[in-house]
């Protein structure tokens, strides 16, 4: 029974907050939501005699199940109560932006796209845009779809498994913290006017300039003509694929023997193998870039990269 | 029998009744499975689930949360939509409307778009449970397929309501956002070989996006009958096929 007072205090005391918002004494339309909520979750309760026996079962080996109603359908509610909550309280509070009217002769500096593309956009620093904008979204979309295919490691389906998992974790924690998340938040709040990067304690100065000092991998190297600098970026980037599938398929031999590489398969190897260096290809060309002021690896008059 | 057993009596033997509720409510082994196989919303789920299943620790929720957004930008969208028209001349007055005059109107705009940005998060986190879970083993694997595209789905639900408040924030970053567009080799007018396939500025993969060569009023009605009907249609259908798989495989867990 307290359980279920204690959900009526909360409902108490977020009528009482709402009513005194100015203009939240009409919210009675998501309250009664969130009270019809707390109505199935009580209807949902566990009884207590039914369970025991469940509980005893769940011991030993076999069937471990439960009813889905109550224990299932009793947290989701709560948890959906929860989240209604938060989010009635959070939209009570903070306002969905506004600025003036569109205004397409007016471009704003910087102009950002919504916050969940910009590691895209950041990408634009360091790839041209058929590169960040249309190859590497299709690569992430195409990736994550082959995931469950290249991945034929039986442990841990359907549970954490770390150790027998290491790498397969490893990668994808690459690509998703690092190059996504970190990347959206260097981009919300760390890319000003011009998108130059300004420390959360500068001011926005839209006149900042940055030396553009960038060259060309090929220009280092003394190249000069244009014939050269196809050639040369060609012999680099084949050579990278090249190369970085050998080492790849050393790699793997070596840690799990040419047995799992049998097992495994040539088109799963080369797929992965052309993913993960294009996934390392990025990480390569922002290093180059922030550390060398590289821009192009392979700059011919039709595309660059 | 006391009067209010009685009434209680007449009222559940009732054929009105029964026609309704097809059994009981005491808590009974019998009625538990009956509650969620005769209730058309609850039987998405099995009656029995393993008890690892429930746990948050396994979930994380974010499944069931990203369905709870979705359906909560659906109930407000709907409410926005008796108030907004979708061309240039109006939608960005009718946002100041929504905000000014109409009841609830900026609270449910504020649902709106706090629940599209949660829907966002919460799938991206529940992409990440279900990795580290390794959930997408077999027979699971065509199952994250549609989960990928409901990812995919998710942002352009979002994205393209974006646009829909016509205001400097809105025009540029879907702006921003759709140059991509015409940099897509072959297809996009400033991507390699453009002049090979004669890709210009009003016939390329962004003017279709865009309805015209500029982002305008064009753009406003196409990404307005692409978010409010077309994106939410395709994404139920995946969320049903999404739903259904999940409930033939059951939920993953440890080999028993
Ligand atoms: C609109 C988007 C989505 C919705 C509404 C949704 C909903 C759900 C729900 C409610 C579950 C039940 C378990 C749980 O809550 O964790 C689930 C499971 C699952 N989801 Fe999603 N999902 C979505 C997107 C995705 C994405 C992006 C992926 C992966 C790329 C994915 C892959 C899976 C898989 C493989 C399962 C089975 C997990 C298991 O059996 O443990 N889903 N989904």
């Amino acid at each position: 029974m307290s359980r279920e007072l204690f959900w009526l205090a909360i409902t108490l005391v977020v009528t009482v907050i709402t009513n005194f918002i100015p203009g939240g004494r009409v919210l009675i339309l998501p309250e009664l939501f969130v009270a019809l909520m707390i109505l199935l979750y009580w209807a949902a309760k566990p009884g207590a005699e039914l369970d025991k026996p469940v509980a005893v079962q769940a011991t030993g080996p076999g069937d471990d199940k439960v009813h889905t109603w109550p224990h299932l359908v009793r947290s989701e509610f709560l948890c959906a109560i929860f989240i209604t909550l938060g989010l009635i309280l959070w939209s009570l509070v903070v306002d969905a932006p506004l600025e003036e009217p569109a205004n397409p002769t007016r471009t704003p500096n910087p102009s950002k796209a919504p916050w969940y593309f910009l590691g895209l956009q950041e990408m634009l620093v360091f790839f041209d845009p058929w590169h960040a904008g249309v190859v590497l979204p299709t690569f992430i979309i195409v990736g994550l779809m082959a995931i469950p295919y290249i991945d034929i490691n039986p442990a841990g389906n359907g549970y954490y498994a770390y150790e027998s998992r290491k790498y397969e974790i490893l990668t994808f924690f690459l690509g998703f913290h690092i190059l996504w998340v970190s990347l959206i938040i260097i981009g919300t709040f760390l890319r000003g006017p011009g998108w130059n990067w300004f420390w959360p304690w500068e001011v926005w100065d839209s006149h900042k300039i940055e030396a553009l000092t960038n060259v060309n991998l090929h220009y280092i190297f003394g190249i000069r003509s244009e014939a050269g600098a196809i050639i040369f970026g060609a012999v680099v980037v084949l050579g990278y694929f090249v190369v970085g599938t050998a080492a790849m398929y050393w790699a793997i031999v070596r840690m799990k023997g040419q047995e799992f590489m049998h097992r495994w398969g040539m088109p799963r190897f080369v797929l992965t193998s052309f993913l993960f260096l294009n996934l390392m290809s990025v990480v390569i060309k922002m290093v180059l870039r922030h550390a060398g002021n590289i821009m192009y690896v392979w700059q011919t008059p039709w595309i660059n990269f | 029998m006391s009067k209010w057993e009685e009434t209680k009596r007449q009222i559940t033997e009732s054929q009105v009744w029964q026609s309704i509720f097809r059994h009981g409510y005491d808590d009974t082994p019998g009625n538990r499975v009956q509650m969620v196989s005769g209730n058309v919303w609850l039987h998405l789920h099995p009656s029995k689930v393993r008890r690892h299943a429930i746990r948050m620790r396994f979930t994380w929720c974010m499944g069931g949360i990203t369905f709870l957004m979705f359906l909560v930008t659906v109930v407000t969208g709907v409410y926005l939509m008796f108030y907004y028209r979708p061309t240039a001349e109006y939608a960005y007055a009718d946002m100041k409307y929504l905000e000014f005059d109409m009841p609830f109107g900026m609270f449910m705009r504020n649902m709106h778009r706090w629940a599209a940005h949660g829907m966002v998060i919460a799938v991206w986190l529940h992409m990440f449970r279900v990795f580290l879970t390794g959930s997408y083993k077999p027979p699971r694997e065509f199952n994250w397929v549609v989960g990928v595209i409901l990812l995919v789905l998710t942002m352009l639900l979002s994205f393209t309501g974006y646009l829909l408040p016509w205001d400097q924030l809105s025009i540029w970053a879907v702006t921003v956002g759709s140059n991509m567009a015409r940099a897509t080799p072959l297809l996009g007018y400033e991507g390699p070989f453009a002049d090979w396939t004669g890709a210009n500025p009003i016939y390329d993969a962004r003017a279709f996006l865009f309805g015209g060569g500029e982002i305008g009023p064009h753009t406003l009605l196409r990404f307005y009958i692409l978010h409010c009907i077309f994106i939410p249609l395709v994404a139920s259908l995946f969320m049903a096929v999404h739903f259904w798989r999940i409930r033939r495989d059951g939920f993953s867990g440890p080999p028993v």
